[in-house]
């Protein structure tokens, strides 16, 4: 039996060669830093935060688009905390509220609905962002509007798949020897998601959970799989090699695959869900919502989020960049990296 | 009428009518009687004073209110300055529309804390504004500091130990809970500490600092004390004690206990010898009831094994995985205001 | 943005559940699994996304002995 203190024991006292390992999830980076696992590692052992928090790859494009759409007088913009202090190329959703323009903040998108029959004459645009755990619940938001018949309802997205940007980095060159797969998004998708990963690039993936122990067990499982290209789950309790086909089967009734733009990587084809054509009414325009504006031109969020600078390398950080005065993403969201280093130091 | 209308700030007879309906009945005394532009009290040790402003909404929450909150966030300032609570002043903003039995259960309740927590309140003003119904307080409190106390995070030792007065987050969560369509049953903390802080300095407990935890959490109160002491404080996350319903609270709303404001508990720091008996008259002292050791002030050897540089007045946790964690204060605005 | 959190179902709705948190009552969109009272669920975003099996805890175990062994 691998117990606790004999996995904290091999994973302080490894001594090979340096592994880089990714936790792809923003929940995953905050997880981890959260718990102090980097303390209980070998210094041989480094963690490195992925392109996996929703709000940190959305382009400014995007956060202009919901600000011009919470100022029109009809409309009123619906959204999670996360994206509203993001900013936009002149200002954050956070602004415009102050300024006047509608925003309203929600932990369920399933609230829009009662709030679109308050005010029917109102239009209400949800900021639906977010990876493959979200995404079925934007699906099942669909299927209540269409059953409930609710016409005042749009989505405004930018949906991003995970194995998409996995395979992105990789074929860039990232430098990594195993990779924390993401426990929620595979809760959806199934471990298999990353089974074709695994194999072409010949990286082990451990399906990790949110505890520190899922965690450390996950970090010792990839150590031990060192040089496979398999996928291995240690968080049976949530994930099945399958995942949610109920999920997947409403993905697929009304989104489909299409190319994405992400803050500091460009456009991926193929990364990204957007709504069908027979859905089409109910997008707020999400196309071409590509464009990326960067506020300080030494801002290094791109090479943050591909894991090839630490947040500590960028020569903003905790200078110019605070979470109160964030110059790019990765400093806004909770879950951002260079939030999360700077929070838990 | 039955609702706050401009008219009750004219400084007429409306005015007059509404100090005399509402706020004497409740907050007679002696002092408040004599109606002056000043009140004049009896005095002569050292004072501690402090101002503070609530603006909680909403203002009624599971068990407490703006008015017993205003109360006791007063008194636990003075408090934790070794002071023993003796007059406040209180200035009301009432906000055009406020239905005027709201406002007497918050100037009852306010009577009724003041009673509890054995302080005066000797002066106050109204006014009205423009709004919605809203209704904010300012409050100065006035305690007496006896002789020779000398209470204040400038006496923390290397090796002291710390205490926490019971669980983390219940006023925050409650608070978070009535806006939120989360039904629980998390009532909120808000209570004067006087017993607590009477019995320890009673028994001649030598405390070194003590801090009420509010806005910010235990996270931001710590730091702070951990600053201004110089030293490195070390909390034990398997000790820190969270009530299960305010832990998977926090879980389901992304946010994390150590920052989450109390307004009933107190932080102890004083030297180990004196650490279980301060324990047991804590846990004997009303509201103290689950209080336990959470932490230290690191000592060299501590500091060495850990790692950390010495007397860098850091704060840090241990993590139920044995993992350490240095804590900062809280960073941005959190969430919506609390009090 | 992926958090979620297991709780136990204890009332079931039409397209909804009621989901316990120790003592915390949240009323889940339930379209995407089939749920009944005593389940344990995984909550996400105001919504169901999976049930959560206590049994397969022992999975993990042996797959842990198995990694282990592998080295």
């Amino acid at each position: 039996m691998t117990d606790l203190a004999e996995m904290k024991r091999f994973l302080s006292q490894y001594d090979g060669p340096e592994l880089r390992i990714m936790e792809i999830c923003g929940s995953h980076t905050a997880a981890i830093a959260k718990s102090g696992i980097k303390t209980l590692l070998s210094p041989k052992i480094r963690l490195i935060s992925g392109p996996g928090c929703p709000v940190c790859v959305t382009p400014t494009a995007y956060v202009d688009r919901a600000i011009a759409l919470a100022k029109r007088e009809d409309t009123c913009l619906v959204t999670f905390g996360d994206l509203i202090r993001v900013p936009g190329s002149a200002e954050t959703l956070s602004a415009a509220k102050g300024a006047g323009a509608r925003v309203e903040m929600v932990y369920a998108p399933a609230d829009v609905v009662a709030m679109a029959k308050t005010e029917p004459e109102k239009q209400f645009v949800f900021a639906a962002i977010g990876f493959e755990t979200t995404m079925p619940v934007y699906a099942l938001l669909m299927e209540e509007l269409l059953r409930e018949e609710v016409k005042n309802v749009r989505l405004l997205t930018a949906l991003k798949t995970m194995p998409a940007a996995v395979s992105y980095l990789l074929d860039s060159g990232a430098d990594l020897q195993g990779f924390l797969a993401p426990g929620h998004v595979c809760a959806v998708t199934g471990s298999e998601a990353f089974v074709p990963l695994a194999e072409k690039y010949g990286i082990p993936f451990a399906v990790a959970g949110f505890e520190g122990e899922e965690l450390l067990a996950a970090l010792y499982g990839l150590l031990r799989m060192q040089g496979k290209g398999t996928v291995k789950n240690f968080y049976p309790t949530v994930v099945t090699a399958e995942g949610n086909p109920k999920a997947k089967a409403m993905i697929e009734r009304y989104f489909q695959p299409t190319d994405a733009a992400w803050r500091g990587l460009g456009i991926i084809p193929g990364s990204g869900m957007c709504l069908r054509p027979a859905y089409a009414a109910f997008d707020a325009g999400s196309s071409d919502l590509t464009e990326d504006h960067q506020h300080n031109p030494a801002c290094r969020c791109g090479q943050v989020l591909t894991g090839k600078l630490a947040p500590t390398d960028c020569p903003l950080f905790g200078k110019i960049c605070t979470p109160l005065t964030p110059q790019g993403a990765c400093m806004v969201s909770e879950e951002g990296s260079c939030h999360t280093a700077i929070r838990y130091a | 009428m039955e609702k706050i209308e401009m008219i009750h700030g004219s400084g007429g007879q409306a005015t007059s009518d509404l100090i005399r309906e509402v706020f004497v009945k409740e907050f007679w005394n002696g002092y408040l009687a004599q109606m002056n532009d000043a009140a004049v009290v009896a005095g002569g040790a050292e004072l501690a004073l402090t101002t503070d402003s609530f603006v909680v909404k909403p203002l009624f929450f599971q068990d407490g209110d703006i008015g017993r909150l205003a109360v006791a966030g007063t008194v636990n300032d003075l408090l934790m300055r070794g002071a023993v609570p003796e007059y406040m002043t209180v200035g009301f903003i009432l906000e055009e529309g406020l239905p005027i039995s709201d406002l007497k259960k918050i100037v009852h309740s306010m009577a009724k804390t003041a009673e509890e927590a054995g302080i005066l309140i000797v002066a106050g003003d109204t006014k009205v504004v423009d709004g919605n119904g809203g209704l904010y307080i300012n409050t100065t409190g006035v305690g007496f500091v006896p002789a020779g106390m000398e209470i204040s995070p400038a006496r923390i030792e290397k090796g002291d130990v710390v205490l926490v007065s019971g669980n983390l987050g219940d006023h925050h969560a409650a608070i978070l809970s009535s806006r939120m369509s989360i039904e629980n049953e998390i009532a909120s903390d808000c209570a004067p500490l006087n017993d607590i802080v009477r019995s320890l300095i009673n028994e001649g407990i030598p405390v070194h600092a003590m801090r009420d935890i509010t806005r910010g959490g235990i996270a931001t109160v710590c730091k702070e004390m951990a600053v201004q002491s110089g030293k490195a404080m070390l909390l034990s996350e398997e000790l820190l004690p969270v009530n299960p319903q305010v832990k998977d609270f926090c879980a389901l709303t992304g946010l994390d206990p150590l920052y989450m404001g109390n307004e009933g508990k107190m932080i102890c720091i004083l030297p180990e010898e004196s650490a279980e008996k301060a324990l047991s008259i804590m846990k004997k002292a009303h509201y103290g009831e689950n209080a336990c050791r959470i932490g230290k002030i690191l000592r060299f050897e501590e500091e060495e094994e850990l790692q950390i540089a010495p007397d860098i007045g850091e704060l840090f946790l241990k993590t139920a995985i044995g993992g350490l964690r240095k804590l900062s204060v809280l960073q941005g605005e959190g969430l919506p205001r609390i009090c | 943005m992926c958090v979620a959190y297991p709780g136990t179902v204890i009332k079931v709705q039409p397209h909804t559940a009621t989901v316990d948190f120790n003592g915390n009552h949240v009323e889940a969109r339930s379209g995407l699994v089939e749920v009944a009272v005593g389940d344990r669920v995984l909550v996400h975003a105001g919504c169901i996304l999976q049930k959560v099996s206590e049994r397969e805890a022992a999975e993990l175990e042996s797959l842990m002995e198995e990694v282990g062994a592998d080295a």
